[in-house]
């Protein structure tokens, strides 16, 4: 939310990094660097808010699982994670409210060479585009799912949300909400997501992991990412600034692998179960697509890689 | 002799302090100085601790800070390594 | 321009409804991925292209909505596919943020709508041609679009064909208004060899990245496009964008974009302008018709002539953009417009606003669910000379 206004571009020179003079002749850059598109820093998030964290370990595990950058396509929906698409220097789609999915959907059965990542919020993935992801899930379309989850509407001023716990005040639930939660996991897991894991932007090393775990596996694969909001969402909630919420994070996460996703519901103040709780295999939408038809039609089949027109 | 250095983007920084936090070896502290923005940026106070785990990096939400190991011999990373 | 691969196109005599034809006319028109939902009186579209498509090398999938279908089809002309949806009234609204969404994103793509009774539910199974307004004004903004109007299984095919080329030559969504009556109506269609179909290619850039701008226009105020997968790491938003694709919150930047998304269709409205007449030269009335009304004007213009009335009959192809010129030139050589039309006065607005009194303007409405009696607009044409 922070400068929100503006062009980036017209806010004059950007200045370098510094770097020890004693170090000048082993410095590398910034390893994040070139993920970003640099003309548009500083970006609009606020102080403290977790978003930027969790685009460094997806630039580290897109490093690191050694993917050809040109090959990847982010795509995101409406909001403040939403605004990923624009900052990272790959071909990027900032599509409409909750319809990140379903263009994907496109992108990728069109050009099924792509690694097509839908980088969205909770809010946008969950309650806009709540019907979209199911039936992705469903589907077990090959796309890649990162949910930045910070409990709350950010971008148009910290209303509630599907995923905003009990008790939590938002500025539409101004007496605290009353509200069920989803249990994003649970949801994704019974859906058919082939891949489920939450982890919080304390835990960057755990989630760049989790994100090579998933640029490696064939199918829908789902990251909830919790990540502060110190603006909106804390501040409402007496909860203090980002470093405390990554204070919280490391202090009451748990670690349960595998866990039951029945299991891992969030509430307002309690532990928070982060792991990896499913990895299994099931068909991917586009192999059975093939093999019906090639079982069906035949000869008559036409397989085309990429629908690429002339 | 540091295993590590970090570099640091005084005008990028939103002064949220996890990199101060969460540098396993305490090499950070913030700034009593502004950037022209107003906020408190990070800086180094015990150079000699840096490990160069680039933890600083990970966690900067801001992409205005990170570390690198120092080279152990003159194969070291050269400045244009990771371009 | 290339002529169509010849693996998708149907060369013959058939004898098919307007559905079929319009998916006849998508896949020789190079259209590789639709996605859909189901709904009267459109349907026999996705399900023909379901069918066909598996042999001729393409995609169909049928969404969980029309919200989904609708940009389904922007994903997969990014990833470099030439793409259509199909629906009818209710989904058509649905549609209306993807519409937007193409329009400011310059996603060539093509919207089938077999218009159908409404609103709301309405008229599932029968005709009206009352989404006239909303294929031009649905989505919020200022924008453009262009809509074609068939009035037979013929015209479904070979108009299908020039939608697409269209979408490509505009970079802009293309809405194909059909009609329940059209789309069911059964009739011979003539499929051309594929040689002789002309298409217009996708507008790849020629540059390499680095020098390429997403955004920037040519000459024709159109810019070139490219696909995600080929190194160009572009950015495409819904956002206020500058010519690097860029968001931009800025009044100048509103004012260049919207400008131009506009300006790149009303300034080639002649060339778009696209209508059929019989007998207007010399005529006193002039019946301007579109759809399956244009048939049923066709027999009234033919009673009034029996009764000595001079009377032009005038069928728009191109709805939109609207040809106020041509009308409004017709308009200083007659004394009246007669527009019937399956919807309560939409199109007759435009005749209206193009007439600007120089011609008297008379609707025949009809509010849906069957088309006109003749006599209705012949009394119609007799009310005006009287």
């Amino acid at each position: 939310m922070n400068g929100g206004v503006g062009d980036p571009a017209e806010l004059g020179p950007r200045p370098e990094a510094e770097i020890p003079p004693e170090a000048c002749e082993c410095a590398p850059e910034n390893p994040v660097e070139q993920f970003l598109r640099t003309d548009r820093m500083p970006h609009i998030w606020c102080p403290g808010c977790g978003i930027g964290t969790t685009v460094n370990s997806f630039a580290r595990a897109l490093l690191e699982a050694k993917v050809d950058l040109d090959r990847v396509a982010v795509v995101s929906g409406i909001g403040c994670t939403g605004r990923v698409a624009g900052y990272v220097r790959l071909d990027s789609f900032h599509t409409t409210h909750g319809r990140a999915i379903p263009f994907a959907t496109g992108l990728k059965l069109a050009n099924p060479n792509l690694l097509v990542v839908v980088y969205s919020g909770d809010g946008d993935l969950f309650a806009i585009g709540g019907n979209h992801i199911i039936h992705a899930a469903r589907r077990n379309l090959d796309i890649k799912v990162i949910c930045v989850n910070n409990f709350v509407y950010g971008m148009t001023g910290g209303q509630v949300a599907p995923t905003t716990p009990v008790g939590a005040t938002t500025t539409t639930t101004p007496y605290g909400c009353f509200e069920p939660a989803f249990n994003l996991p649970a949801l994704m897991d019974a859906a058919g997501a082939v891949y489920v894991a939450r982890w919080t932007s304390y835990h960057v090393r755990q989630l760049t992991r989790a994100m090579v775990d998933i640029f490696r596996k064939k199918g829908f694969c789902f990251i909830e990412v919790i990540t502060p909001c110190p603006t909106l969402y804390q501040r409402k909630n007496r909860m203090g600034e980002g470093l405390d919420a990554m204070k919280y994070y490391k202090e009451k996460s748990k670690v349960r692998h595998g866990a039951p996703t029945s299991e891992v519901a969030l509430t307002l103040d309690g532990d928070i179960i982060v792991g990896k709780f499913v990895d299994r295999e099931r068909p991917e939408y586009m192999e059975l697509m093939r093999s019906q038809l090639a079982a069906q039609l035949g000869d008559r089949y036409v397989e085309v890689e990429h629908l690429v027109c002339s | 002799m540091p295993k590590g250095y970090v570099a640091i983007n005084v005008e990028r920084c939103k002064g949220c302090g996890f990199c101060v936090e969460f540098c396993p070896t305490h090499v950070l502290a913030m700034s009593s100085a502004f950037n022209s923005k107003g906020y408190h940026p990070p800086h180094v106070v015990n150079p000699d601790k840096c490990t160069g785990c680039d933890l600083c990096g990970m966690y900067c939400p801001d992409f205005a800070i990170y570390g690198w190991k120092a080279p152990e011999s003159k194969n070291g990373a050269k400045r244009d390594a990771a371009r | 321009m290339p002529h169509a691969d010849p693996k998708g196109v149907l060369t013959g005599v058939h004898f098919m409804d307007g559905d079929h034809a319009a998916c006849e006319g998508a896949i020789a028109a190079g259209a590789r991925f639709a996605a859909g939902y189901p709904i009267t009186p459109s349907t026999e579209i996705v399900e023909r292209f379901a069918a066909r498509i598996p042999t001729v090398g393409g995609v169909f999938i049928q969404m969980e909505d029309e919200l989904a279908a609708s940009i389904a089809i922007a994903g997969a002309v990014w990833a470099g596919a030439k793409a259509f949806t199909v629906t009818s009234g209710p989904g058509f609204s649905l549609m209306m943020e993807h519409i937007g969404f193409a329009a400011m994103t310059e996603t060539p793509c093509v919207f089938i709508n077999v218009q159908r009774g409404g609103p709301s539910t309405g008229l599932p199974t029968l005709p009206a041609q009352a989404d006239m307004m909303q294929a031009r004004w649905g989505s919020h903004g200022d924008y453009e679009i262009i809509a074609l109007c068939p009035n037979s299984p013929q015209e479904c095919f070979d108009l299908a064909i020039r939608a697409f080329n269209l979408a490509e030559e505009f970079r802009v969504p293309v809405m194909f208004m059909m009609d329940e009556v059209v789309g069911h109506m059964t009739e011979k269609v003539v499929i051309p060899p594929a040689e002789q179909i002309q298409i217009y290619p996708r507008r790849h850039t020629r540059l390499p990245p680095g020098e390429y701008k997403p955004f920037e226009p040519g000459p024709d105020l159109v810019p070139d496009m490219v696909h995600a997968g080929e190194g160009y790491r572009f950015h495409v938003t819904g956002l206020t964008h500058d010519e690097r694709g860029y968001p931009s919150m800025t009044v100048a930047a509103q004012d260049r974009l919207v400008k131009r998304l506009k300006a790149k269709i009303t300034r080639a409205a002649d060339r778009l302008a696209c209508y059929e007449t019989d007998g207007v030269e010399g005529a006193d009335v002039v019946v301007v018709c579109y759809g399956i009304t244009s048939r049923v004007a066709l027999r009234a213009v033919h009673l009034a002539r029996e009764r000595g009335v001079k009377v032009g009959w005038l069928r728009l192809i191109t709805v939109w953009p609207f040809p106020t010129k041509q009308l409004r030139a017709l308009a200083r050589q007659i004394k009246a417009f007669v527009v019937p039309e399956l919807n309560l006065g939409q199109m007759v607005l435009e005749v209206e606003r193009a007439a600007a009194g120089q011609a008297e303007t008379i609707s025949v409405p009809h509010a849906g669910g069957g088309v006109h009696d003749p006599e209705q607009i012949l009394d119609a044409i007799m009310e005006v000379v009287r």
